[in-house]
């Protein structure tokens, strides 16, 4: 953690930070999802991957279609506004293109697993999952007696991904990156994570203060690469705004297997640079 | 003018959110009946939004619930361990506005999956979101469904966010702080829980639809008022705000 960010481009960050059989969150809650690293981690061929994100969304529909995961761990499955995830649908109801193993969680219980591993502690507690069939479903949902009150919580243990990626608006020339708008779960994500990785839509001489804003040190975060446009369909505040119609597309792309094969040929495999 | 059972429904759930009172908004119905509420007779309606933001305000109808037009003019924007850590889960949020795949007679709500294993769903639904706390913490819960008998079922095939569990008394057992599901509004009219068991009952119908619409659209022997009344239609103010936002959203509802 206490070296300098290094610049590179996402090929090479992805491909030395991201290893076969990772534990690997891309986070951003619905704006700033990091989607031009993701297509790099299918275009580079990785397998066997533990993904992790509170929001699946388009990102890892895709991953998982393209059979980059072996397990996703998640709390909300679907295409905002729209329906399914088709692909996500499919490897749970048909193992297609291969199983995925699941680890379902409530929102809360995910943020709270950031927060434990970006805190250093093994386990997040909340007031949550009580009278649902989700602890039944997942052993990573626990009892835990307050040994003040009494009263019994939820226990849910800390996430530390291998490598967490998210996308920010900007960094300075040393590295400092900065976010704002809906800044989601990724602070506590970069923080929990053993290695880190923030594509930015551009690099600044200085980062000039913005309301809102989340400054991550420079020294916090392992590799930074530009990618401007890195998170559509998602979006930049600031520097582009969702592309809703590519959500709404996304669902006839995604029914078809050989519609998403398609797709992935031509946008994902074929063209250096990726989707956009 | 006239209007549709989905409109009559929006409207109808609009029509139970007062101003000064602050509501944990769902994405989809919730959110355009929130947004509606808010443009008609609750202007002071304080939106909560899963993505972080606070007093949402926004100008057109979002697709997701972390469109940038909700962080735009919101009171503030913070992060989503914050919104649920210390918005969501003290219980400084009246209202908690939902949807749901199935629903049973005590409100409990699946958007888990549907078919008799877990682990090999005919359907695979997105699972809980925020749904499980905002049930559990939310001052009351509002609950915003089309009737039909796949959705309201004798028994859920999982049990995502607790209404009221297998009746009364129940939420009380299981240390949930909210007082659960005040209403749940149908494109048919609106159930209410008695107050002794719990156990929703048709309370409204929508005008046009009669008891046996409801009996036929639901999976469990229906408990019906012995007062049923009838919603008040849509205004044509109401009916033209609601169009006037529903052409505001980008891309297209599903």
């Amino acid at each position: 953690m206490a070296e300098p960010a290094k610049f590179s481009t996402l090929a090479e960050a992805v491909a030395s930070l991201v290893h076969d059989g990772d534990v690997v969150a891309l986070e951003g809650f619905t704006h700033l999802i990091p989607f031009a690293a993701g297509h790099e981690i299918i275009r580079q061929g990785r397998r066997d991957l533990t993904l992790v994100r509170m929001t699946p969304d388009l990102v890892y529909d895709q991953l998982i279609g393209a059979g980059c995961a072996a397990k996703l761990v998640f709390s909300w499955g679907g295409n905002p506004g729209v329906g399914s995830l088709h692909r996500f649908r499919d490897a749970v109801e048909h193992d297609w293109p291969r199983p995925l193993e699941l680890e379902e969680h409530s929102h809360a219980g995910m943020a709270n697993r950031y927060v434990a591993g970006a805190s250093g502690l093994p386990f997040a507690m909340l007031r949550g999952y009580s009278g649902t069939d989700l602890p039944g479903r997942t052993p990573n949902i626990k009892p835990v007696t307050c040994p003040f009150t009494g009263e019994v919580l939820a226990a849910v243990p800390a996430l530390q991904p291998d490598v967490t990626i998210i996308h920010a608006q900007r960094a300075d020339a040393a590295g400092n990156v900065q976010m704002w708008g809906i800044t989601g779960v990724q602070k506590e994500a970069v923080l929990a994570a053993r290695r880190s990785l923030v594509t930015v839509e551009e690099i600044v001489e200085t980062l000039t203060p913005v309301p809102g804003q989340v400054v991550l040190p420079t020294w916090a975060v392992t590799a930074i690469a530009v990618v401007p446009g890195g998170a559509h369909p998602s979006y930049a505040h600031g520097y582009s705004e969702r592309d809703n119609d590519y959500y709404v597309a996304w669902d006839a792309i995604s029914r078809d297997r050989d519609a998403f094969e398609r797709w992935l040929q031509e946008k994902v495999l074929a063209p250096v640079g990726g989707d956009r | 003018m006239s209007w549709s059972a989905d409109e009559m429904m929006t409207v109808a759930a609009a029509r139970q959110l007062h101003a000064g009172a602050t509501c944990f908004v769902g994405i989809g119905l919730p959110s355009t009946a929130a947004n509606l509420a808010r443009a008609t007779h609750a202007q002071g309606l304080v939106l909560v939004y899963e993505s972080g933001c606070i007093g949402a305000k926004p100008s057109r109808l979002p697709l997701s619930i972390g469109d940038g037009v909700l962080a735009d003019n919101a009171d503030a924007v913070v992060s989503v361990p914050e919104v649920f850590n210390y918005w969501l889960q003290p219980g400084r949020i009246d209202v908690g506005f939902l949807g749901a795949a199935q629903l049973d007679r005590f409100a409990n709500i699946n958007t888990t999956v549907i078919g008799d294993t877990y682990d090999r769903p005919s359907v695979r639904l997105p699972g809980a979101g925020g749904a499980p706390e905002i049930a559990a913490s939310c001052g009351e819960v509002i609950v915003i469904v089309r009737q039909t008998k796949r959705t309201f079922v004798e028994t859920l095939d999982f049990v995502t966010s607790v209404g009221f569990g297998s009746g009364a008394g129940d939420r009380e057992r299981l240390g949930l702080r909210g007082s659960g599901p005040r209403m749940v509004i149908t494109d048919l009219g609106i159930l209410q829980p008695d107050p002794q068991t719990c156990e929703l009952t048709l309370t409204h119908l929508h005008p046009g639809k009669a008891v046996d619409d409801a009996r036929d659209a639901t999976g469990w022997q229906l408990a019906v008022s012995a007062n049923v009344s009838t919603t008040e239609p849509p205004t044509d103010h109401e009916l033209a705000t609601l169009r006037s936002l529903e052409a505001t959203k980008s891309g297209t509802d599903s």
